[in-house]
């Protein structure tokens, strides 16, 4: 199922929530919204859900403009931030909701359901779990429990709101792999809110990035982090060092710190410099390095400028011990935005 | 997609429906219908028709019915006993609820328990009972007879009775608000090396004070209007014994409608007044929240 | 401060003392506000013995009166928890304009005096009232008959069960129901299968409060009763008729019999409350 938002506005109050909001969704594609908390995420997945009506703007599933139809007709499975499990049914039962909530000739056979509900166990790894209760399970398998109730109505389009929040770090990895695993067996158009930029660099096809309401940016994982579009995106998606300074004649200055910047007028600006685009280069920028911090394969450089800035530099484990005491070093690659 | 789905070409938006969807969940204008038809029907027609049928007064009559000088008694009486009760009330509240929220002792539970009977209890079976125990030869009243109270019959009755009705009105508004007190506050304060005389006067009470209030307020206004527990033990002499509510009856059994509501309006105002007062206090306490 | 026992002593804790003042001074308190009345119904009800207090609530007028009284309540409970759930929905399950005021309005009847609840209903349908006349031409009877007193006590109980619900809706959130709903299920479906399951303490909590007062109501019902014995007259009622007669062991045996409700409505509260603490919150009236 394609999705179309366009020029979707919603207000709550006098607080824009939604701003002009356009977004084209292909068919099967995992698409992340990722924006920090108030940017309109959840609410522009609500709106797709049915669960919030835009005050202007369209929304579109194929060629149908669905934008007051209801949640029901819109066959959307919605995963919520705190599950939303039935906590009176078992999980057999939160998962066959859906289809038991159907009449005539539209709802399954009992043992239509009870095989539907048992394959959807299966899929993710639930299997013998259907007669417990949503209280004697773990985080994780709610989780799995809430994925599988959303999958249960077949829906045309599976929309997950913040879908590994409430978890510990690494039942959230695990978790990651699965909802990737469960959509690529699924081949369901799916859309997922978070806050968390790994996440949605490591699990979507492509990311949208929120803020105030706006898309910022949407690409793919690699174009929003090599090429981001404003200084947002460059500072929430991936780590950089930020610089105020201004811009002449193509070169960024920011106190003892110079590089290109092409194509940007002069005046004041912003430049960024990942952590990772920092290398040693007896041309560059001298600074003191305060403190290595070891991490699996790599090493994190905490280092100080002569104008007493603080500059971070991620290097491989085994380049580490180049880097102590004064060293020089410059940018493989910098993004500069004027202010 | 279902059939339900509106088919309009993507060019044309879907015609917005004729009442703005303002919920994804259903129902909203049928039980909003309902209930504000009901509450109209059953509370604010007839609270209207008080001041309707106090209209049909002169102001002179009015001034007459509302304000003779047996109804200022009445009143010196219902507004006197009410608010004495409520501070004895929120005295022994405090440390009813101390007591309850703090320390483990034998038959916490019924206590508990108990604190919630005047709820519970009819209020004519807590009013014989109450004339009974405070009479010249009750339990209670055999003891006082030689002192020279006159607990029933008397202004001192009226007061016991709303004692036992405003009792549970402070504990319970009291109690969440010192359950969530926590302990590492009065420990900071212990630490910070106040005593604990100082850590009760100016760490728990001072947190406690809009509650404490709210519960006062509750225990006077419940205090005013109450009618069965009181005329048992308060005797009903006018000029002397006679509340407020028991006037209204007097009036109706005159068949004096206007008068009754009359003094209606009056007890009405004062509850109105309790009720604005005792929203101000928690909107004034959530400041603190 | 007094002087310090010998074991060390938490900085929040009281010393002993202090306990046994406090704990002595609330028994001596409660006992006589709340436990020493209770004790004089029951050996006020028994002073003739346990047969003279039987065939007290067992005369034809106790009788009526007590049906009158479950009558009664059998009316107002389910109505002010039909009306309870469903200001309930609107209120906690959506957003509106006025949120706080329709709040306001449906506590008002706390705050106002029963005996002016009972007024208000005279001057509606009593014979000098709005629908007095019409109300004679078509023989019906509001005031000092039945409906007259089942209207009152509503307006007593009217709060009870929706101030139980309300605060009980709002905090269990609406993504249960969105869930419910976005799955196809209807409006009443929803409220049936997922919101009723997870308020029904909180209701039967609401119940009981509401059943206790709506059996106990005095005046009110006694200003819109017109105390006609056998007909009118609910429990309360005819105790305070009994009462007034002198006849002090018959309306002290009618009043145990409340005492009993009374004590049985504590016991299953007090049981919930242990069962199922979510229940205890806006505090009872």
């Amino acid at each position: 199922m394609t999705i179309s938002i366009r020029s979707v506005e919603k207000k709550f109050g006098r607080y824009p929530a939604l701003n002009h909001v356009d977004l084209e969704i292909a068919d099967g594609e995992l698409v992340a919204l990722l924006g920090p908390s108030g940017s309109g995420k959840t609410t522009l997945l609500r709106t797709i859900a049915g669960l919030e009506f835009p005050d202007a703007g369209q929304v579109l599933f194929g060629a149908e403009d669905v934008t007051f139809a209801s949640a029901a007709a819109r066959r959307v499975g919605f995963v919520f931030q705190q599950y939303a499990l039935f906590k009176h049914m078992t999980v057999a039962k939160n998962i066959a909701f859906g289809l038991d909530v159907r009449k005539g000739a539209e709802k399954p056979s009992k043992a239509e359901i009870a095989k539907r509900v048992d394959d959807l166990l299966k899929l993710v790894e639930l299997d013998g779990l259907g007669s417990r209760y949503p209280s004697q399970l773990s985080g994780g398998q709610r989780q799995r429990v809430a994925l599988s109730r959303a999958l249960a109505v077949q829906p045309s389009v599976l929309l997950l709101d913040e879908p590994f929040g409430a978890l510990d770090a690494t039942v959230r990895r695990s978790l990651r792999k699965e909802l990737r695993r469960v959509h690529d067996a699924t081949g369901v158009t799916t859309i997922f809110v978070t806050h968390d930029q790994e996440e949605a660099l490591e699990l979507a096809d492509r990311v949208a990035i929120l803020n105030a309401g706006r898309i910022e940016q949407i690409g793919t994982p690699h174009e929003v982090h090599d090429n981001p579009v404003s200084p947002f995106v460059c500072g929430f998606v991936g780590e950089a060092n930020r610089f105020e300074g201004t811009v002449s004649g193509g070169r960024f200055t920011s106190g003892a710190v110079s590089f290109g910047a092409n194509g940007v007028r002069d005046g004041a600006a912003v430049g960024f410099v990942r952590p990772h685009d920092l290398v040693l280069d007896d041309g560059g920028l001298e600074v003191r390095v305060d403190r290595v911090h070891v991490q699996g394969a790599l090493a994190s450089v905490s280092a100080r400028a002569a104008d007493g800035h603080h500059i971070e530099i991620t290097t491989s484990r085994a380049d580490a011990p180049r880097f102590s005491g004064a060293i020089k070093v410059a940018p493989r690659m910098s993004h500069v935005y004027p202010a | 997609m279902t059939a339900e789905t509106l088919s309009a070409p993507p060019s044309t938006p879907a015609r917005r429906p004729l009442f703005r969807r303002r919920s994804a969940i259903p129902g909203f204008g049928v039980t909003l219908g309902v209930t504000l038809t009901i509450l109209s029907l059953i509370v604010l027609i007839p609270l209207a028709a008080v001041a309707i049928k106090a209209a049909t007064l002169s102001p002179s009559q009015f001034v007459a019915a509302a304000f003779s000088e047996r109804a200022w008694a009445a009143y010196r009486l219902t507004f006197g006993a009410a608010f004495v009760a409520a501070v004895i009330n929120g005295l022994f509240g405090v440390l009813t609820t101390w007591a309850l929220v703090r320390y483990e002792f034998p038959g916490k539970t019924v206590i508990n328990a108990l604190v919630d009977l005047p709820f519970a209890l009819p209020t004519a079976v807590a009013g014989i009972a109450l004339a009974t125990l405070y009479a010249p030869n009750g339990w209670i009243g055999q003891f006082l007879t030689p002192l020279g109270i006159k607990a029933a019959y008397n202004p001192i009755g009226v007061t016991i009775a709303l004692i036992f009705i405003g009792l549970p009105f402070v504990v319970r508004t009291i109690e969440p608000v010192m359950r969530d007190l926590s302990a590492d506050v009065e420990e900071a304060a212990a630490s910070l090396g106040a005593g604990r005389l100082a850590t009760i006067w100016r760490i728990i009470l001072p947190a406690l004070g809009p509650a404490w209030l709210t519960g006062f307020a509750l225990a006077f206004a419940r205090g005013v209007g109450e009618y069965g527990s009181v005329i048992f033990i308060a005797g009903n002499m006018p000029y002397k014994s006679e509340i407020a509510p028991l006037l209204i009856i007097i009036q109706l059994e005159q068949f004096e409608y206007a008068n009754a509501a009359a003094i209606a309006v009056v007890m009405l105002g004062v509850s109105f007044l309790m009720l604005l007062l005792i929203n101000a206090i928690q909107a004034w306490s959530r400041r603190f929240v | 401060m007094a002087a310090q026992p010998a074991r060390a002593r938490h900085p929040t804790e009281d010393p002993a003392w202090v306990k046994v003042l406090v704990i002595g001074l609330v028994a001596l308190f409660l006992g006589l506000v709340l436990i020493l009345p209770l004790a004089a119904v029951f050996a006020e009800a028994l002073r003739k013995g346990v047969d003279v207090a039987l065939a007290a609530i067992t005369t034809s007028d106790a009788l009526a009166a007590i049906k009158l009284t479950l009558i009664t309540a059998a009316i107002a409970v389910p109505f002010n928890a039909a009306f309870g759930l469903c200001a309930a929905w609107a209120i906690a399950k959506h957003d509106f304009p006025g949120k706080a005021l329709l709040i306001t309005l449906i506590d008002l009847p706390f705050s106002v005096s029963p005996v002016v609840a009972g007024l208000i209903y005279v001057l509606v349908f009593g014979l000098q009232g709005w629908f007095g006349e019409s109300l004679i031409d078509h023989d019906i009877k509001i005031i000092f008959a039945v409906p007259g007193i089942v209207l009152a006590t509503i307006f007593v109980t009217f709060p009870f069960i929706a101030r139980e619900l309300i605060p009980l809706m709002q905090e269990q959130g609406v993504s249960e129901e969105e869930a419910a709903v976005s799955m196809g299920a209807s409006g009443l479906y929803t409220f049936w299968r997922v919101t009723a399951p997870n308020v029904r303490w909180g209701l039967l909590y609401g119940v009981l409060l509401c059943n206790a007062r709506a059996m106990g109501e005095f005046g009110a019902v006694s200003v819109v009763s017109g105390h006609i014995r056998g007909l009118t007259n609910t429990m309360p009622l005819h105790v305070e008729i009994l009462y007034n007669e002198y006849d002090f062991v018959a309306a002290f045996s009618v009043a145990a019999l409340l005492c009993l409700l009374a004590v049985v409505t504590l016991v299953l509260k007090s049981v919930l409350e242990i069962v199922q603490p979510d229940v205890k919150r806006g505090g009872g009236h």
